[in-house]
């Protein structure tokens, strides 16, 4: 199964990235972007054909490595849901 | 030999420094050790699963595994960090140097996380650090209020933890490093990576592990731009010494 983590920086976290893109597009006359937050997707492929069993252990596997709790929150979408 | 670390101990200590794939100050911190302090030191490669008889382990800077994904995620998964907890959990000296201190708070030894820093520029230049304890394994050496000039090389140094939990860190005395102008003046303009409160380095609860973004094993002989990093390591060498007389057995 494909499996997609989105992983974001919590809002609380300062995101130095976002806020230079977000300068350079002001700078190339796009003022009306007023933040940018910068993130990772992460894609996968996944053995397995029961989708709840899929999505648990990518909920494990996304705690544990691909988003640190403390500064970043995943989202989990199995084949597109 | 130079050995001014040594001074005044009873015998001498056998560190391990871990070498992660990409790894690149593993050298400096073994002939800091060697050298500077005149220790035992030997490199542990990151898929040991067991660990020679060790009094102290330093996890060094680099670029662990790329800091593919962040940087100490995957290293922290390294086989030999199992034993490298275990150790730390028994109350042994465990310091992580710039990519060790990313590593330590990702695999939960330290609280915490490193982020990217402010500027969004890696930085490479020397910086000021007050001591703010003179009680703990890795300061004994040191003085309050002491301003040591070390440097820093790092994309992710801006220290975060949430506000209660900071609160709880500071409150618990935990930050023994901060940024700080040469006249020992904490002040944002001397923060070199947006670090919350300046924190350069803490130590966790029970006071045995250390993380500090700064390099002391490169500024352990006058002659390499100042001494000042080795009282760090040598107020760790005299715990050891003092707390485990008696060395630990050699592994047959």
């Amino acid at each position: 199964m494909k499996v997609t983590v989105i992983v974001r920086l919590k809002p609380a976290i300062l995101d130095p990235q976002g806020k230079t893109i977000q300068h350079s597009l002001e700078q190339m006359g796009f003022s009306e972007v007023k933040d940018v937050r910068i993130g990772k997707i992460i894609e996968l492929n996944v053995e397995g054909e029961d989708e709840p069993t899929v999505r648990a252990r990518a909920e494990e596997f996304s705690h544990k490595l691909l988003a640190n709790p403390l500064m970043e929150s995943f989202e989990i979408a199995v084949d597109g849901r | 030999m130079q050995s001014m670390g040594a001074e005044g101990i009873n015998r001498i200590t056998r560190w391990g420094v871990v070498v992660f794939p990409g790894s690149n100050c593993d050298h400096d911190a073994v002939i800091a050790l060697q050298q500077f302090c005149g220790q035992e030191a030997e490199e542990i490669w990151h898929c040991s699963e067991t660990l020679p008889e060790l009094d102290g382990i330093v996890l060094p800077g680099g670029f662990s595994y790329g800091d593919y994904l962040r940087s100490g995620a995957v290293a922290r998964f390294a086989p030999v960090m199992n034993e490298v907890v275990n150790f730390a959990e028994s109350g042994k000296v465990v310091m992580g140097i710039c990519n060790g201190f990313q590593i330590l708070t990702e695999c939960g030894l330290l609280p915490g996380a490193l982020g990217r820093n402010v500027g969004l520029r890696f930085i490479c230049r020397e910086v000021y650090l007050r001591v703010e304890r003179s009680d703990t394994i890795f300061t004994k050496q040191l003085e309050v209020g002491q301003v040591l000039k070390i440097p820093i090389a790092h994309n992710e140094g801006n220290y975060y933890l949430p506000p209660a939990e900071l609160e709880e860190l500071e409150a618990n005395g935990q930050v023994v490093f901060r940024y700080c102008d040469r006249m020992g003046r904490v002040t944002p303009e001397s923060n070199p990576n947006g670090a919350l409160n300046n924190i350069a380095g803490i130590i966790n609860r029970a006071g045995n592990v250390l993380g500090m973004m700064p390099h002391p094993e490169r500024r352990c002989d006058a002659l390499l731009g100042s001494p000042d990093g080795r009282g760090i390591f040598s107020s760790a060498i005299h715990h050891i010494t003092e707390n485990w007389p008696c060395p630990a057995a050699r592994r047959k």
